[in-house]
This record gives C-alpha cells, structure tokens and sequence, in this order.
C-alpha cells in the first residue's frame, strides 16, 4: 500500500470548515485521515513545515488549446502550468480546432490528457456546433464522453432564442451552461473599459452594459428554463447586482471571477501593453471593489483564471490586433493572496473560491480532504516570496502582465491521487 | 530635449511646450530665405514611418527634415502587421538596424509609436496614433494661435465635431489646458466619448452654447464615410447642426478665429466662406507646422552641443526634461 503523510503544515480544508495544525495520511491516492499522531509506518514524508495544506485548486475555465493550437499550449505543458499553481483539476475550453463540439473530440483531450498532464483535465464541450450559436451540440453524449458543462465562451450566443433552448435542453444532462456575457453587437470594436482610460488613451471602448445586458438576458432564461447558469469572469458591478438578485430568487445562478479582474485595473493599459488586453476587458476601480465584496460575500462562488495562452509573436502586434487572454494557471494563488493580507477573504475562505466551490458548482470530485476523498493536494507558503518569469514557467506562452513581478507566498508543491507531482524546489516530479 | 521621444502632448510639461514653440518661432524664419535650408541636421537620417497613408502630415515632416539638411526616407506599410504575419517589433528591429537618427509615426491604432519606442534606439515622434495623440498638430495649434492672438493663458477655445475619434482633440485639450486656456468640446453625444469632461474640459452638445464668448473655434474633420448613419444620421444634418458658419459664428468673440486641422469637408465642418477666408487661419496653421516640425526634429535629432545651428539666434535646446523615456 502506498502512503504518505504529510506533515507539520497547517490544514485548510473548507469542506469540513477545518483549519488545523495536522497531518494528512494518504493511503493508495486517497486520503485516509486527517489528525494528530498518525502512522509513519511505511509512509513516505511530505514535510510542509511553514506551508497551508489544502485541496487542490479547481479551475473551472482555462484555454489548454490542445488539439489545434499547440504552438500556445497543449495538455502537457498546461496540465504542468496547471500543478504547478496549485490546480490539480482544470476545466478546458471548447475554442480548439476543431471545436471540442463532438464526443470524439471530448474523448481525445481525455486520452491525451490521461498520458500528458499531471492535472486532471475536465472539459467543457461547446453548446452549439463549431460555437456557431446556431445549431445545439449532443449535450447528452458529449456528456457521456466526459464533459462537465457546456460553453461557447467567446462566442457568446446572440440568438436569444437560441440560449433559451441551449439552457432548456441542457436541463437534461444536468451540467451547468456557462456564458461568457458580452453583447457583441454593443462592443462593436472594443478592446479596453470604456470610460475615462478608453477615453484618454484613444482606444475602442467596450462599456459595462454590453456584458450585464447578457447577464440580465441570461437570468431571465435561466429562471424560464429551470437551468443551471454559471456566468463566467464577471467584471461589472452592474453584473454583480443582477446576480445578487437572481440568487435572492432563488434561481440556478452561479458565477465565477478571475485573479486579473479582482486586482487590475484598466490603468494597467495605460502603457498599451497587449499582455493587458482581455475579454471582458480590465475594468474599473469601483468594478474592481464591487468584485470583491461579492466574493467575500458569496455572490460570487469561485475564483476562475481564464487562463489564455497566445505566442509572443501574436501579442507584440497593434493593441486591437492582439488576440485578448493572459496566463493565469502558475499565479493565480500568489495573485489572490493579496486579497488575504487585506483582509478581504480568510485563507479558508480563499481555499472554498479556489478549490471546494468550484468542485461543487461542476459537480467534480475533490475539493475537499476528507476521508475518502481523492488526494489531490496543494501546499502553499504563504510567506516565501519569488518572482514571476513567464520564461521560466511551464505554460509554452508567456502573455502575463504579471512578468518580472515579485509576489509573497506561493504554491511550493501539489500532489494528485496521492503522488506528488510537482515540487518547487525538484521540479515537474510526473508528468 | 535630444534624444527623447515626443509621444503626446500628455506627457510634456508647460516647459517643455514653450521651449517647442519658442524654437518654431525662431523657425519661422528660415522659411521665408531665399535658400530655404540650414545645415543643422547635415548627416542625420529621419525616417517617416507612416503605416497610414497621410500626405499632409508625411509632407510636412518631410520637407521640415529637409531644411534643417537631413536625409528624410519615407516608409510607407499597408494592413496591420497581423495581416503581414509580420510584428511591430520586427518592423522596428528592421528600421533600427538602419541606424536612423530619429523615426516619425503614423498608424492608425492607439498606442504604436509608445510600442515601436521602447525598442527602437532613435527618438520616436508621433505623428499621430489612432484616436490617441498627434503632438505635432496641437503644437502647431499653439504656435498658431500664439502668433494670433499674443498669448494662449486665459482663452478660451471650442473643439466642435468627432472628438471620440479624434487625436486632434485630445492633444489639443492637453495642450491648451497646459498652457492655461479654457478648453471647451462641443458635438453630438454620439461623438462625445465617455467621460470626456474627465480630460478637464466642458462638453457641450449646444453649438451656440459652446461657442459664446470664445476666442478660438477648431473645428474637425469628420470622417463622413465611416460615420455617417452610425454617428449622425445624415450629412446634411451634421452639416445644419454643427457646421459652422458666418452666423453662427456671431456668438464667438468678435475676433474669434476658427482652425481646422484639414482637409476640410467644404460645406460639412466649415462653409465655404469660413474655409477661405478670415476669420479663419487655417493656412497659417500649415504654414507653422512646417517650422513647428522643423524645431521638433531639431530638438529631437539634434546632437548637444549644436555645432553648426540653424540662423544665428538658434541656440541649442536647453535640455528640460521631456516627454516619455526614450529608446532604450
């Protein structure tokens, strides 16, 4: 039998509101007890002096780009992205090539993903075929083949009517429909926050409305068809108060938030950057603020990356030529715990928004460290400080407003049904 | 200022504003000899990297290079760099390498000139980037209405048309702000963008209102086969509320004088008795932008201490800090 303990760390564990100084023993790639005094015998030893020890992180939307785009990513070296910040669950996007709209498509990132990425790769299958936002997908076999929810991300579905039957018939496999809520009609060219920074800096404006109009639309289809919507990075306050009250109506409404939009605003643009160029785009400080507090409060469930790799030959173009999206998978954690030494979240709390609510909303194993559960596993020194070379990462791209930046506390190693994968000091251990 | 980059007016101090227009008025001169050329760049190579075709402005910049002696090399790039499979920074690799003195932009997205600047060695001037900046048509503003009117401090002057999609615009309300003038816009909502009053102006959606009592009218270009019936609904009816004309401009002061960055849509932005005649300068205005570019190459591309100068009275640029880092 094969074990190890993992000790002198501190526990968090939201699943079982735990947050304790004990060991965790794990026994064939399942955890089999958390507590004080536990067997060494025969175990191999994980000393997590000084580090939390948590569930693994769940990223519930990240752009792995396998098959199709392998020159920006592909499942080996964004499933090692992905370990070695702390995610041992990624759920990938449908916008390959070709689309991840067929069950054969959704069974060939699992296979691949089985042989190359140390995490556990989830995808999600496009709602409509090649995200066209015409013609529905086989959300029953898609499914059947191993997607977790359903999406046209970017390519928001405009016919109203179409997203009504998308949710409706979604009902029947019972996996979430996520919207990227952006009215493309009303973005028009946009490519930063409209208002004084689109202003001053001259560049197309994407205002607020054109993601809460769809946010507002899509509510109102969730509550006509009893479906399961999760709204994907959202970045208005606007957004935030319509999925407030969609909750307080007890609708199927979740939602999602990203590092870059609880921490940057459209003055990061102000040097033209491309690598701040995102969909939705940076927003404003008030945003910003409002994001927050919905996190700390729930309204918001969980803490997403997008995770968006794109070549540095794509991003070092014009401004509204650069495709939108930014690394997200190796920072994220070191990103958000600024939110902790502000105090905006607990750590505990931080770990439920990274690992045990996105779990839950897409009904995936982990996220959890109770007995039984899968030993997927993040440990994090909170007061190790590094710095942040894209170069030096394991995503193939590099297109990371963060480069160069010095961060407090990151994750130090992760461990996936119960084998430690990655090890800040040793590496990528297995790939 | 040598070396710098002139990025926008945004980033210039007062200082560094009156030091450009006390050269230019010093530039003047030189236009007016019979030789029309000084030695002061002899040697220098300037590169007019328009990736938008501007006649006007490449123009300008081209012979302003020429009187001062420098070799002056048009670059002319068409599409985006996306459509060439070709980046920014190969184009800006591929210009360095031919060591110019200083490279002078146009494209038409925000933010290319500040991109190509961080790496091109030579000082990079922006001849106008998108709806962002043209620095070099606000200066040439300033000195215009500097020689018009004795002082720019306590004006008040009118933008009136597409300020959303105008560069112009923007430079212009930095520069005249900076310098102390009152700096209204005035344009149908469509044209106003968001939060333009937090760019320090009032925004007016009132002609009239927008003009009573001012010194200065600038009237823009409007871009009628882009705009038209998505902007404003017709040219006739942009043309009725917001053209400018004899009448309209009663409610100015009475020595108001109107510009306009050209070319101008005769009959749309300015009637046609405005276009031509006083009170409008907008040939004085062309006129300065020569010797404006000429004093901004001079204080770019020249080299300290100023061997040979242009005229006697031109002394070297007194080196105040300018602008946004230069190449590095």
């Amino acid at each position: 039998m094969a074990r190890l303990l993992i000790r002198n760390g501190r526990v968090l564990d939201p699943s079982q509101d735990l947050d304790a100084e004990v060991d965790c023993l794990i026994e064939d790639g399942f955890v089999a007890e958390v507590g004080l005094d536990l067997s060494l015998e025969g175990a191999e030893v994980l000393d997590a002096e000084g580090a939390w020890v948590t569930p693994g992180f769940v990223d519930l939307h990240a752009h792995l780009r396998e098959p199709g785009q392998e020159y920006k990513e592909d499942l080996a070296t964004g499933g090692t992205a992905a370990v070695a910040g702390g995610f041992t669950q990624v759920a990938c996007m449908a916008n390959t090539d070709p689309v991840n709209d067929d069950p054969s498509v959704t069974r060939y990132i699992l296979d691949r993903a089985a042989k190359e990425s140390p995490a556990k790769i989830r995808p999600i299958a496009a709602a409509t075929r090649g995200l066209e936002g015409e013609v529905m997908t086989e959300m029953m076999a898609l499914r059947e083949a191993g997607a977790v929810a359903f999406s046209d991300d970017g390519a928001t579905i405009m016919d109203s009517a179409v997203m009504r039957r998308v949710l409706e018939y979604s009902t029947l496999a019972n996996v979430p429909v996520v919207v990227h809520a952006e009215d493309c009609h009303l973005r028009a060219g946009g490519v930063v926050n409209e208002g004084p920074v689109s202003t001053r800096l001259g560049l197309p404006g994407n205002p607020a409305a054109a993601e809460e109009i769809v946010v507002a639309r899509d509510i109102r289809l969730a509550a006509l068809s009893g479906a399961h919507l999760h709204v994907a990075h959202v970045s208005t306050a606007g957004s935030v108060e319509l999925i407030r009250a969609a909750r307080q109506d007890g609708l199927r409404v979740t939602a999602e938030v990203t590092p870059h939009h609880l921490t940057l605003t459209d003055e990061a643009t102000t040097g033209f950057d491309t690598s701040t160029r995102v969909a939705p785009p940076l927003r404003s400080r008030s945003d910003v603020e409002a994001l927050r507090r919905a996190l700390a409060d729930g309204v918001i469930d969980a803490i997403a990356t997008d995770h968006a790799p794109h070549a540095t030959y794509e991003k070092e173009v014009e401004f509204t030529e650069a495709p939108p999206g930014m690394l997200g998978l190796e920072t994220a954690l070191a990103v958000c715990l600024e939110l902790v030494r502000e105090g905006l979240l607990t750590p505990i709390e931080l770990v439920r928004c990274l690992s045990t609510n996105p779990a839950r909303l897409f009904d995936l194993e982990g996220g959890s460290l109770a007995t039984g559960s899968p030993a997927d596993i993040a440990l994090v020194n909170p007061d190790r400080e590094w710095t942040y070379d894209p170069a030096q990462g394991f995503s193939k791209s590099r297109n990371s407003p963060w480069a160069g930046r010095r961060f407090t506390g990151r994750v130090v190693a992760t461990v996936v049904d119960g084998r430690l994968v990655y090890h800040h000091e040793r590496g990528v251990l297995i790939r | 200022m040598i070396g710098r980059d002139v990025l926008g007016i945004e980033d210039l101090s007062r200082d560094d504003i009156e030091l450009i227009l006390e050269t230019a008025e010093r530039m003047q001169e030189i236009g007016t000899r019979e030789v029309k050329k000084v030695p002061t760049l002899r040697g220098r190579t300037l590169i007019n990297l328009f990736f938008e075709p501007s006649t006007r402005t490449q123009t300008s910049f081209e012979i302003a290079g020429k009187r001062l002696a420098a070799d002056v090399v048009n670059f002319s790039v068409s599409g985006s760099s996306v459509s060439k499979r070709e980046t920014l920074l190969d184009t800006a690799k591929t210009l360095d390498a031919m060591d110019p003195d200083c490279v002078i932009v146009r494209h038409k997205v925000a933010g290319v000139p500040h991109r190509l600047a961080e790496v091109l060695e030579a000082p990079v001037i922006n001849a106008g980037d998108g709806a962002h900046e043209h620095p070099s048509q606000a200066l040439l503003d300033l000195l215009t209405v500097m020689e018009q009117k004795g002082h720019i401090e306590g004006l008040t002057v009118t933008i009136v048309g597409d300020i959303a999609h105008s560069r112009v615009a923007r430079s212009n309300i930095y520069g005249f702000s900076r310098l102390g003038a009152e700096v209204r816009v005035a344009g149908p909502p469509t044209m106003l963008p968001a939060d333009v009053e937090s760019l320090g102006v009032k925004a007016y959606t009132n002609l009239r209102e927008a003009i009573e009592g001012v010194d200065v009218v600038m009237a823009l270009r409007i871009q009628m086969e882009r705009l038209a019936g998505a902007c404003f609904p017709s040219v006739r009816e942009y043309a009725a509320t917001f053209g400018l004309d004899r009448a309209k401009l009663r409610f100015a002061k009475e020595d108001a004088i109107v510009m306009h960055p050209g070319p101008v849509n005769r009959g749309v932005e300015l009637a046609h008795e405005l276009a031509d005649h006083r009170p409008s300068v907008i040939l004085d205005q062309v006129r300065n932008g020569v010797a404006l570019r000429m004093a901004l190459l001079y204080l770019v591309a020249g080299r300290p201490p100023a061997g040979e100068v242009a005229g006697e009275d031109i002394a070297p640029g007194s080196g105040s800090a300018v602008v946004a880092e230069g190449g590095r």
